[in-house]
């Protein structure tokens, strides 16, 4: 059994991934896409340069039980500033937000930027070193513990 | 001689074409009244007579084919779940099959929306909502409202597949008509609309004829198939794909400038023409149409300014801007008006160019450059129509206008809209005898005889057309 499957990666889950903003770097969000696919579970891939709003309008359409965003070129603190509000404003706010990149200009404790996008109302965030295996294992834990209903009351 | 007869019964004429299938010819052109509000086979006998007369006696037709868009047209409302996802699939299902929209609706229905409903009172309503597994909570809600509403049409349900079972039966047993037809989005950001498309051109045959009365005239005809904006894209599709042993035209672009509106149709991928773009937004369909309601030519003539921009029309027309409001106020009165003063004529080509131009900007995508920390980068959105190989013109204005081809013109790329990706270099061409939903007609039948007719049919090419504009000029 390899970890992917020991994560339990389910097709009834769907997850959406991109790479929030005016941001062009794909390569992570691509990788972490294939890897989730893999793992068994429904990916939806934004891909680069994408809105806010399209991560809120997709998870709407699909019923998203995670959505996954990849931020590289340190604005992520601007691009991700209210998402949490977007989603509830949406009626979806009980979704899973996960953030993970370079989501800070220069040299910070990661403890301190973790923090902050915790404040922001993300449930995880990963710093830039993260691998797959440990993005898997947070998602089972999670969804464990919130099970199906919580979503839909969000 | 084999002959057929094709038939439109239009919301103000009957019209009829007689055509030669062997010489791929038309024989003749009839028109009568538009008599369907009374009696549908008064206008249509007024337009036999007229054939008949021209003719001098009817040759027996094979096929005897008609489109309508009589009796208001093919009225339809669409409902989806996220407005830019299914909701937008929906309205392109509706108007790829020819519909015409007369509500959209999105997220989960209110009172005051299903209120609104009933009193459209739409020939046929389609709900979507849902990608296949993705979000059933509002299809199901809706489904339920609108099976609890006062509501005749049917309802075709073509949204997530795993509600869309418990969505017909809930409208089964409140006794309404619910149709399945696959989800116009199965994957997000997947379209899927030519089982929707095909479901409402069933629901029109089967049911929509008779509703409007259209089949009291049926022994005169064969059969009706299809509401007449969808007769003029199969039309459009067989002149660009072409049928076995004709090759077709390529990708290409038909607008079609009315008193109330403005169609547009495509037959083209859309893809983008250079590598160095990222599109974005939903996939387009091959075979697309939008209908502006706002832009026409005499009720629209007005909201057509006010889009323009009254003194980019008075400039094109050579009139004050005075002068424009005032004829405009004019028209917009007295909707059958033809020009008779060269400043009329002046105003009804600016009018229609403005239409021309907003129409084929708002159908075709655009290309933005968004500055990103690596740089500059081209995102594309919507159709790329730029090697867009001909634009046909069709209707009244640009078939019976003086100068339809500098009117077409105002389709294609300029230098003021570098965003606008419209086609740059097409041939211009006029569907003379408005003969394109008679081939799109015929297409059912006798492909290759329709696609030489539609060809036949187109007058003009790129160098008159510019030996046009220089006399204009």
């Amino acid at each position: 059994m390899t970890a992917a499957e020991a994560a339990g990666g389910s097709p009834h889950r769907t997850l959406i991934t991109g790479v929030i903003g005016s941001d062009t770097h794909i390569v992570g969000t691509r990788i972490l896409s294939m890897g989730l696919e893999k793992a068994g579970y429904k990916v939806v891939a934004l891909g680069a340069l994408t809105p806010a709003e399209e991560f809120v309008k997709a998870a709407i359409e699909t019923d998203a039980d995670a959505i996954m965003i990849s931020s590289l070129y340190g604005q992520g603190e601007l691009d991700c500033r209210g998402f949490r509000d977007l989603c509830v404003e949406a009626g979806i706010g009980g979704v899973l937000i996960y953030v993970g990149g370079n989501l800070v200009v220069g040299k910070q404790s990661w403890a301190e930027v973790e923090q902050r996008y915790l404040d922001m109302g993300f449930d995880r965030a990963f710093p830039p070193d993260t691998r797959l295996d440990g993005v898997l294992v947070a998602l089972a834990a999670d969804f464990s513990t919130r099970g199906q209903v919580e979503k839909e009351v969000g | 001689m084999a002959a057929a007869l094709l038939i439109d019964f239009g919301s103000t004429y009957t019209k009829l074409r007689a055509v030669d299938l062997d010489a791929a010819e038309v024989l003749g052109a009839g028109q009568g009244p538009s008599t369907v509000e009374s009696d549908v086979t008064i206008g249509l006998e007024a337009g036999l007579a007229d054939l008949e007369a021209r003719l001098g006696g009817l040759p027996e037709f094979r096929y005897r084919l008609a489109a309508s868009s009589a009796a208001g047209g093919l009225r339809m409302a669409t409902v989806g779940l996220v407005k830019e996802l299914t909701g937008e699939a929906a309205r392109q299902a509706a108007l790829g099959a020819g519909a015409k929209l007369v509500g959209t609706f999105a997220y989960e229905l209110t009172g005051g929306d299903v209120a609104e409903i009933e009193a459209l009172a739409p020939d046929i309503l389609l709900l979507a909502g849902g990608t296949d597994g993705g979000n059933k909570e509002v299809i199901l809600a809706n489904g339920a409202l609108l099976a609890d509403a006062a509501l005749d049409c049917p309802v075709i349900v073509a949204g997530n597949r795993n509600a869309a079972a418990e969505v017909e039966r809930r409208l089964a047993e409140a006794g309404k008509t619910a149709i399945m037809a696959e989800n116009v989005m199965p994957e997000f950001g997947e379209l899927n609309i030519e089982p929707a498309r095909a479901a409402i051109r069933q629901v029109f045959i089967d049911r929509i004829v008779h509703a409007k009365g259209i089949d009291k005239a049926a022994g005169s005809f064969d059969r009706v198939l299809m509401p007449t904006p969808a007769a003029v894209l199969e039309g459009a599709r067989l002149l660009s794909q072409g049928t076995e042993g004709r090759d077709g035209l390529g990708p290409l672009l038909v607008i079609d400038v009315g008193g109330a509106t403005t169609d547009v149709h495509s037959i083209s991928s859309g893809a983008s023409t250079r590598d160095d773009v990222v599109v974005q937004g939903l996939p387009e369909p091959l075979v697309k149409r939008t209908v502006e309601g706002d832009l026409g030519m005499r009720i629209n003539a007005a909201a057509t300014v006010e889009a323009a921009g009254v003194d980019r029309v008075a400039a094109d027309a050579g009139l004050e801007p005075e002068k424009v409001t005032e004829l405009v106020g004019r028209l917009v009165g007295e909707i059958e008006r033809l020009p008779e003063t060269p400043d009329e004529a002046a105003l009804d080509r600016a009018l229609a160019r403005a239409a021309v131009r907003l129409a084929a900007a708002r159908h075709a995508g655009t290309v933005k450059t968004v500055h990103t920390p690596t740089g500059p980068v081209q995102v594309q959105r919507g159709k790329d129509l730029t090697e867009v190989a001909a634009v046909i013109g069709t209707g009244g204005v640009l078939v019976h206008g003086a100068d339809a081809g500098s009117v077409l013109e105002a389709a294609c790329a300029d230098a003021v809209d570098p965003l606008s990706l419209r086609p740059r270099a097409p041939r211009l061409l006029i569907d003379r005898d408005y003969l394109l939903f008679a081939c799109g007609l015929l297409a059912e039948v006798e492909p290759q005889a329709a696609f030489d007719l539609a060809r036949g049919g187109l007058d003009g090419d790129r160098e008159e057309v510019a030996g046009e504009r220089q006399s204009i000029a």
